[in-house]
Parts: C-alpha cells; structure tokens; sequence
C-alpha cells in the first residue's frame, strides 16, 4: 500500500531516562523521541526493559533521573491521571479490562477522563448529563464499528476469547481519543490470523485518525512490518534506533538477539567468529 | 429440492410410467395472473413506478432500516426515493447506460439495495454476486454478464475487483459505500458512494426531468434483474427475470399470505440470492413494508430478537441451529426450568400445532397449553425473536419432520415451501392449516404444476424466467417449447393434493418388480435419526432396498455411554449388538413411514448392515459439500453389496483409508448384516 502520511513534529521526547528498582537497573540513560503520526516499535529481548519504558512514558513509574518533554512540557515524571488527561492511552501486557463487566461498559470507561458532570447528576440521568452520556455513547459505538465488535456488545469480557479481549482493550484505549496509544505487546499469545487482525487495526488507527502509536512486541515480522522507526533496548540501555531496515542490519541487534556474553565492554570488537544472519 | 437454482440436467426422457397420476396437471388457487395493480392508467409494472407510488402513498412509513453505531436507522419511503434519486441521476452521470449490467456486492445494505433499483430507474440491470466468493468465482460473473458497473459494500470487494479488472474488459467504474481503509487508493475510477450521490443531486438540479422520464420509459416487459444459480455443478447459470415474472408473482404471493405494509422483515440471506430478492425487494415495494438490515453477519440473532419479523424465512439448517442452541441451554438450565421446559413440550407437541392449525383440541389440552405460552413458549420464542412471526418459510432442502414440528408447536406459522431462481422461488407453497413435515404443500397461486411421463415436476407460471443469459442450451433443455419448465427433481402429488419431492429425478430408479426407488428420499429418513450420520441406500434394478448405514460417533457415543457400553473406536462400536439393535429401531420405523406411501412401500429397506469406517471425503466416498457419492461407494464395497443381496448374516472386509496426513491405511471388518422385516402396505 503506498502510504501518504506526512510524520510531523516530535510529540514525546525522553532524555537520559534510568530507572533502578533497589539494586536492579531496569533503564539507563535511554534517550529517544516519539514523532507526530508515527508508529514506534519497541523491541528487545525479555527484560530489556520495554513495559519499563512505557510505565515511564505513561507516568505509572517515576524515574530516577531525566527529562520527558511532552507537547512541548518539559517534567522530570508524568503522573498516570495527567497522562491520561494529556492524550496518553495504553493497553497492558496482562488484559486489564473489568472481567464481569461488558464490551460496551468497558469501552465507555475509556471516556472517563472526558465525562465533566459529577456523580449526583449523572446518578439523576437529567438534561445535560443524559446529553452528555449519549455523546459518550456514539463515541464507543464508533469504535465498536471501527474494531468490528458489534456482535460482542452486550457481552461480559470474562466470556470473550483472549484475542477478543485484547481488542476490547484496544476500543477502551482508543475512546479515549488519545495523541499517543501505547501498545504493550498487542499480539502476545495471538494465532495467525487474529495478529493479522490486529496488525490491520493498528495501521488503520494510525491511517484514519492520526493517531501515534508506541508499542512493544516481539515478533519480529510484525514489528518491522508496521512500525516507522523501531528502538531497540537491551539489559536497559539503548542499542539502536532507525528505520526497520537499519536495525535489521545492526550488528549491535544482532548481537543482542543471537546471544554474545555481556560481561565484554561494548567497545571491545567481537571474537572472530563470524556472525550468522538474524532471522528476519 | 433445488431452492438455490440449478436446473435439471436431465434432458433424457424416461419411458417408465410411476404411479397412476402421472401427467395430472394441479392449479394453484384460482386466481387471475395480472400484470398491473388495478388502477389502469398509471401502471405499476416496474420497480421504480413502484417506488414513485410508495413515496407517495406511505411517505413517512418506514421503508428500510439498518442497525448502524448500535442504533436503527430508518429511512421512510419518501427519503429512499430521495437516496435513489440522486444515486441513479449520479449513475446516469458517470455513464450508465439502458441495457448496461451492474454488478452488486456486499452484505444486505440499504445503500446496496437502492443501487439495485437505481440501476433499473435508468433500465440497466443489476446482477447481485454472492458476498463471499472469492475474486476467481467472481471473475466469472462478473466476465459473464459483461458489467460495466459495480457497486460494492467495502474495501475488501474493491480489492477482489481490482484482482480481476484485467480480466473483466467491459469493468469500467467501481462504487464503494464503506471508505474505511480506501484513503490510499487513487485509481480514478474508484468512487465513494456519498461523492456519487452528490454528483448525482447537481446532475438532477441541471437536469430536473430526467429521472421521471427515464423511469417512465421502463415497462413490464424489461429485464428487471439477472441471477447468477450458485453452480454446485459446472459454471453458474445467468437467470434472466422480466419486472413482470418477478412482480406478478410477487403480489400473487403477498395476496395470498396476505402480506401488508406492517410486516415486519431482516434481510439477512445473500442478496445475489433470488428470496432475498423477492422478500426485500420485491414483496416489500408491492406490499409496502419495511426490512430491516442487521448490522453484521455475527449479529443476526441478536437483531433478530430486537425486530422481531413476522414474515421470516430461514434454510432448515438455521432452524436446526437454533433448535440444539435451545436444546443445549435447557440442558444447562436449572432443575426447575428444565422439568417445566419438558412437561410443556410434552404438551406442546399433542396440542400445539393442532391448536395453531384450528382444530379441535380436549379443553384440558387448551388449558394446559395457555398456561404453557405464559410460562414457556411466550419467554422462548421472545428469547429467538420469534414472537411475532405470523409467517415463517424455509425451503431448500428437506427439514426433519422433528424440528419442524417443534416449531409449529410452539405456535410459530412455520411452512415449507418448493422453488427455483427460474421460478421467481413460488412454485408449491403449503396453505395454513393443511402444513404437513413431509409435503411442500399445493402449487402457489398462478402456477400450475404436473408431474411428466418420467415421474419429473414441471411447472408453468407467470413466474417463468424469461432464458439463461447468453446460453441457449441450457434455456432449451430447461424450458419446454409450451412453455413447462423442468425442475429435475422426481415427486408425486399425495391423496390430499400435496406435492411431495422425493429426490433429484436423475437418481431416481426402479426396484425389479417396478416400485419406484428414490435413494436419497430414504437415506434422509434414515439421516433424520440424531444415531445416523450417514446412510447410502441401493435397490434401483435389485430385488429390493439394502442400505449401509455410518452411526453418528457422537450422539451414539453418548448413548453408549449412558448404556455402560465400552467401546475404543468408531469400528467397535460400530460391531456391538446393541447398536445394532439401536439402528435396527430406527430402520423399522423408516420402513412403517415409507409403508404409508403407496409408491413407495415395495421400496422398505429389508437388509443393512453399519459400516466399519466413517464414509469420508479424503477417501473419495463422499464429496467436499458431504453429499455421499453413490456410484463410487457401489464399487468400492461391491463384496458388502453382494453380501446384502446374498444369503449371509455376515461379511468380511479390507478397506483402504487416507488419513488426514495423506498417508493410508487398512481397516479390516467382519459386519454383520441385519435383516428387517417389512411394513404391510396400507390397504388401497
């Protein structure tokens, strides 16, 4: 597909973030940008310290040291709630959708952040609070349209296959209309065809409503398929950051991937063995 | 039955005489055959005079609704004429011509529909494809019926287009309704439905009279639309219908099912598909009612439940669906539900269908049965959406006399009905009140019915498709020069009048002696039972009928369970005696129903035996659309046929099977055969 999409401005920008739990260094010194109408994939091994990342990002982890420059606002952390209110949606690794609750319901709770009445008034369900719910409605039933969940509706999510689950959770996230969607490992645990599914809906969000999109994953064919520019973390620092096409060929990467002992600097060359190709 | 097009392939005719009412020609119900609705002057022969009409007598009804953001959007007659105003002025446009094909796609919209009477507006004709066929099925119709247009519903019939435009010379401009995902294509021949339409209002304000003049132009006589048969055999056929044949026989049936403006109906069967044509289109401009689109195909249920039609029309497939999803529930149910479920159905089924029926019914019978519609069938059929059917159809293949049954005994008008593409659907339909699980009723109003020298159904009536599109061959052979038209199928009127079809005619043979075989009539019997899944009967120029039966793995293995019976594989459950005994049950009591028909009580089943293996498709025995391949199985297992016609009680056998990672096998069987005695004929 040729794509006409114009990448605009920086929308968020991380400076020398690190992030210890006790003795544990989860993040040190990374340092990158997120572009307007961009999608960012972030990949690494296990524990590089993605979910970290976007735990910072979303101001659910505060860090140690650094700058998060967002919209313009330089701070040293965001807090969840101002996060939210400032454009910033996730999806969590582990479903966090309300089990009992149904596909509608939960999706409608992704408008919180937008709902001005207070709890008296819209507990009456009178003038403008009614107004105000059905506004909120339309807007869940666009994105049960968008993501092709109508028949689901009036399901409680408990019931749901887990690839229906996630996209669920995909709809609460994207009702909220945010700027930036963080993604946190959207296909995990997906057959084929649902991560087909699910690839197509990330492009199409990113396509129809501008949205920038973070996300982590780690199969690597979607990765490098959808995303604009891919960062690459490893035992919490950054080893690349480029085009799909550069960080395939990052001999860093390939290292990472493939296994070398990281008790060597990172200055010292390699040993002679030659490196067999990634797999792509 | 042959609802879903085809033609009898059978041009041979047959000597053979069946049965004493051979050549009896049947009328349907007296009843003029018209043209127009009364009214003389402005006659209403065409789709768009109807439309004009409607827009005019019911403005403000509703004509059509869609379940769109979660909410049912509905638009009044008045504001459809609007959308099919601006749509065909826009068509006309961009270039579309009388006489030119335009090609429709997608799942039951109201855009899609109105495309369809846009089209004829300016007298070109539209051509529904099915949905889901993939580009290389679609390329046929497509290359076929020489479309210049096409309207679709999305994105992914864009793309089946684009896959196929080269091939498709005559292809030349593309209309999508959903622009979801269509933001990067830029082909210049890609147009969104709204953009048309808008093109089309400044077209109509430049020229005002055209779009009255053009539908003034359209007759009775024009083509109004062509069919594709789905083609389960050789290349779909092109079924040319007139306004005429489809408008006739379109209020001859609303007359006589006394459809009005208040009906209620989801459209939710293909549109390329001639009852979805006739319910939601035709039937609803002639009677004026209002169909309702579901929102997507995983939604029908549920939509269904929040119209609430009644005028339904469903395959029998979906009825047995819906029927185990119940039967499943129940299961589930609490104690108390599921004793009062039971003893309701109990009485359901001795009062019901004769209370729905009017006739006499004991007091206490009616007693019990109201106090059941308040306790169980009301909240059941509220929960299917089926409380306010008046009218329910299904045709297309035979319905087992058990699910129908518990339908009707719940008081939902369901009836059987026989019909062609060629036909416009009505051929028989079963009047209230004289609805039998094994008849498809007396022919429908304007159509006379007879049964040939062969034993074949032909028909005539206003209905009569005009040919097959560019195929005079296959006109000929289906068309006789009188005008009858063959069905293929065999069938016989019963002693109330009743049509009943017993099989396709090519299939049908003879038993040594003369009665007449009909395989497939008795293996759907014998399939009828939930412990047989599959059943292949022999007998045509035999001494009598012997069947080889597959048991049903699961429902027999249930049953075995609940028996204490052990079993490791299908083969040796298949070999216990029990079983035996269990299917012996089932094959008696085929044998007393075929008993009561006397044309075909020489053709009971006197020896069987159940297979050692599954029939299946990898194995060649059965086709991908299961259908058992009778000629294919007489060969393979020619030492268990001469067995059957032999004097033994048992048999050895060495099969060779495919498993499903291509490599084969052999199954090694000592069957045992069953004998069955026979059902005295009744006294004629």
């Amino acid at each position: 597909m040729i794509s006409n999409k114009h990448i605009g401005e920086v929308l968020l920008k991380l400076e020398d973030i690190s992030l210890s739990f006790g003795g544990v260094q989860a993040l040190s010194n990374v340092s990158f940008e997120v572009r307007e109408h961009e999608i960012l994939g972030i990949i690494g091994p296990n524990g590089a310290g993605k979910s970290s990342m976007l735990n910072v990002i979303n101001g659910f982890y505060h860090p140690d040291e650094g700058r998060i420059t967002y919209k313009g606002t330089t701070r040293k952390d965001m807090r969840p709630h101002e996060a939210a209110r400032q454009g910033i949606a996730r999806t969590f690794q582990n479903i966090a959708l309300f089990k009992g609750m149904t596909t509608l319901d939960n999706i409608m709770t992704g408008r919180n952040t937008k709902m001005r009445r207070n709890f008296l008034w819209q507990a009456l369900y009178l003038g403008p609070a009614r107004k105000e719910e059905m506004e909120h409605r339309e807007a869940a039933e666009r994105i049960i349209d968008f993501l092709e969940i109508e028949a689901i509706r009036k399901t409680p999510v408990g019931r749901l296959p887990y690839g229906l689950q996630k996209r669920v959770e995909l709809g609460r996230a994207l009702t909220a209309e945010p700027d930036l969607l963080l993604l946190d490992e959207p296909m995990a645990g997906m057959n084929l065809e649902e991560k087909e599914d699910m690839c197509r809906f990330i492009l199409d969000v990113n396509d129809e409503f501008g949205t920038t999109i973070a996300l982590i994953e780690h199969d690597m064919g979607v990765v490098m398929d959808i995303s604009d520019r891919v960062v690459v973390l490893d035992y919490g620092r950054k080893i690349a950051d480029g085009s799909p096409d550069e960080v395939r060929t990052n001999q860093d990467v390939i290292d990472a991937y493939l296994g070398v002992p990281h008790d060597i600097p990172p200055d010292t060359p390699p040993d002679d063995t030659p490196h067999a190709n990634p797999q792509p | 039955m042959q609802l879903f097009g085809g033609v009898n392939d059978n041009g041979r005719r047959q000597v053979r005489r069946f049965f004493g009412r051979t050549g009896l020609t049947r009328r349907g119900h007296e009843h003029q055959p018209r043209s127009t609705s009364p009214g003389g002057a402005s006659e209403l022969d065409t789709l768009p005079k109807l439309l004009l009409d409607n827009s005019k007598r019911l403005a403000d009804r509703p004509a059509i609704r869609e379940k769109d953001y979660g909410i049912w959007q509905t638009s009044t007659w008045r504001q459809v004429l609007d959308e099919v105003r601006a749509l065909a002025c826009g068509l006309a446009d961009l270039g579309l011509e009388r006489g030119d094909k335009l090609a429709v796609i997608g799942d039951n919209r109201p855009q899609l529909y109105w495309s369809m009477v846009a089209a004829q507006c300016l007298g070109a004709v539209p051509v529904p494809c099915y949905q889901d066929s993939v580009a290389k099925e679609m390329r046929f119709v497509i290359a076929h019926s020489e479309a210049r247009f096409a309207v679709v519903e999305d994105q992914e019939q864009v793309d089946k287009l684009l896959e196929i435009k080269e091939d498709c010379p005559k292809l030349r401009e593309i209309v999508y309704g959903d622009a979801r995902g269509m933001r990067n294509y830029t082909q210049p021949f890609l147009h969104r439905f709204a953009d048309l339409q808008e093109r089309g209002r400044r077209f109509d304000a430049e020229n005002p009279d055209f779009f009255l003049a053009e539908i003034a132009k359209g007759t009775g006589d024009d083509i109004a639309i062509i069919l594709y048969t789905s083609g389960t055999t050789g290349q779909p056929k092109g079924v040319v219908l007139s306004f005429d044949n489809v408008l006739v026989t379109a209020r001859n049936a609303a007359e006589y099912e006394r459809l009005t403006e208040n009906e209620e109906e989801l459209a939710y069967l293909p549109m390329a598909w001639v009852g979805d044509y006739v319910y939601s289109v035709a039937q609803s401009y002639t009677s004026g009612f209002c169909v309702s689109c579901p929102e997507s195909g995983a939604t029908v249920m549920n939509d269904l439940r929040e119209i609430g039609p009644t005028y339904f029309f469903a395959p029998p497939r979906i009825f047995e669906n819906i029927l185990t999803t119940v039967m499943i529930r129940i299961e589930d149910a609490s104690w108390l539900k599921r004793n009062m479920f039971e003893y309701f159905m109990a009485v359901a089924k001795r009062a019901g269908a004769d209370i729905l029926d009017g006739r006499r019914v004991p007091l206490l019978d009616r007693l019990l049965y109201g106090i059941g519609s308040v306790l169980v069938y009301g909240p059941l059929k509220n929960t299917l959406g089926f409380s306010r059917i008046r009218l329910a159809y299904t045709a297309g293949e035979a319905i087992g006399s058990d699910i129908f049954d518990f339908y009707r005994s719940l008081g939902i008008n369901l009836k059987q009905l026989y019909g062609q593409t060629e036909a416009v659907v009505y051929v028989t339909v079963q009047p209230d009140g004289e609805v039998k699980p094994d008849t498809v009723g007396v022919p429908a109003p304007g159509v006379e019915v007879r049964i040939s020298d062969a034993g074949e159904v032909m028909y005539k009536s206003p209905g009569v498709f005009q040919h097959y599109y560019k195929n005079p061959e296959a006109t000929a052979a289906a068309k006789t020069e009188d005008g009858w038209m063959r069905t293929g199928d065999a069938g016989f009127f019963d002693q109330d009048g009743h049509l009943k079809i017993i099989d396709r005619a090519k299939d049908v043979g003879r038993i040594n002696g003369g009665t007449m075989f009909a395989p497939k009539y008795i293996e759907n019997k014998l399939k009828f039972f939930p412990y047989i899944k599959e059943a292949v009967a022999f007998g045509d120029k035999r001494d009598y009928t012997a069947a080889f039966i597959n048991i049903d793995l699961g429902a027999v293995g249930n049953w075995a369970e609940r028996h204490h019976l052990a079993y490791a594989s299908y083969q040796e459950l298949a070999a216990k005696k029990e079983v035996y005994d269990l299917i012996h049950g089932c094959v008696e009591q085929v044998n007393r129903g075929l008993a009561k028909d006397p044309q075909l009580a020489g053709s009971q089943i006197k020896r069987y035996l159940i297979l050692h293996k599954e029939l299946d498709a990898d194995d060649g025995e059965l086709t991908r659309t299961r259908k058992v391949r009778r000629g294919f199985i007489a060969e393979k297992y020619t030492v268990l046929i001469d067995a059957l016609y032999g004097d033994a009680d048992h048999c050895e056998v060495e099969t060779q099977v495919t498993f499903e990672d291509g490599s084969t096998g052999t199954v090694k069987g000592d069957l045992k055969i069953g004998d069955v005695g026979v059902s005295p004929a009744p006294a004629a």
